[in-house]
């Protein structure tokens, strides 16, 4: 079951559930096999770590992107956060590997 | 004053120029350039491709600048980071900080650049003549250098 599909069956059933785009960056991005997804919050999922948590039940891909889950760094509206940070409000989060800029 | 994210090569002395220009109040100006390594992994290199997150990017780069603005005496600050395909010897990233004497423009020219690359969402793919190709690993020593500045700063919500 794909993403988009449970996406799709979410926003028929569910009026006011949140609507996330999650972006992905480097080999996050490879791994994932796409650039963005856009899907519904889960009810039970509320914080940035249970968000990956639940990622990596949503397919093999998910699985393989979060295989190391330690080294993936998040960013939720475009700051850095830390796995215990709420979604409450957000609208988009990144996955990406530490950056190598400079 | 600045941030930029670009594709374009950028030439670091017409910078410079631009940053002082008319301006009197400039004792000094210091510029770091990074340019692209032709051997990596004891290979040789064909091109290094920086992904970058647009939007967050500048974004980040401007808390930056704006932390080394409250940090030191700055008159006036230039990043331009690149982005795309690069080739060995292209320029990648210039760091310019100017202020009325020099310490303040030396230090906060080593403040920018140690706080970019552990925090400004960059990632380098590197290609190599033998045709194998690889992400770049971040450095712990990056990471340690942020170690250097005291307080907060920019640390992670």
């Amino acid at each position: 079951m794909s993403i988009a599909e449970t996406s799709e069956a979410r926003s028929a059933g569910v009026s006011n559930s949140q609507r996330l785009t999650v972006r992905y960056f480097a080999w996050v991005r490879e791994k994932v096999g796409r650039a963005e997804d856009v899907l519904d919050l889960p009810a039970e999922v509320t914080t940035v770590g249970e968000l990956v948590a639940w990622l990596t039940t949503q397919g093999p891909e998910y699985a393989r992107a979060f295989e190391r889950a330690s080294v993936v760094r998040a960013a939720l509206d475009q700051v850095h956060v830390k796995p215990a940070h709420s979604l409450k409000g957000a609208r988009e989060i990144a996955f990406f590997p530490p950056v190598t800029g400079g | 004053m600045a941030v930029r994210v670009q594709r374009e090569e950028f030439d670091a002395a017409a910078e410079v120029r631009t940053l002082v220009d008319g301006r009197t109040d400039v004792g000094g100006a210091v510029t770091f350039t990074g340019f692209v390594r032709g051997e990596a992994q004891g290979k040789q290199l064909l091109t290094l491709t920086l992904e970058h997150y647009p939007g967050m990017t500048e974004m980040e780069l401007q808390r930056i600048e704006d932390e080394a603005r409250a940090r030191f005496e700055l008159t006036a600050s230039l990043i331009v980071h690149r982005f795309g395909e690069l080739k060995p010897g292209d320029p990648i990233v210039l760091v310019a900080t100017a202020s009325a004497h020099r310490a303040a423009a030396f230090q906060a020219a080593e403040f920018l650049m140690d706080y970019l690359k552990s925090r400004a969402p960059f990632w380098k793919k590197e290609s190599f003549a033998d045709g194998s190709e690889s992400w770049v690993d971040a450095h712990a020593s990056d990471c340690d250098a942020l170690g250097r500045w005291d307080g907060p700063g920019l640390t992670q919500k």
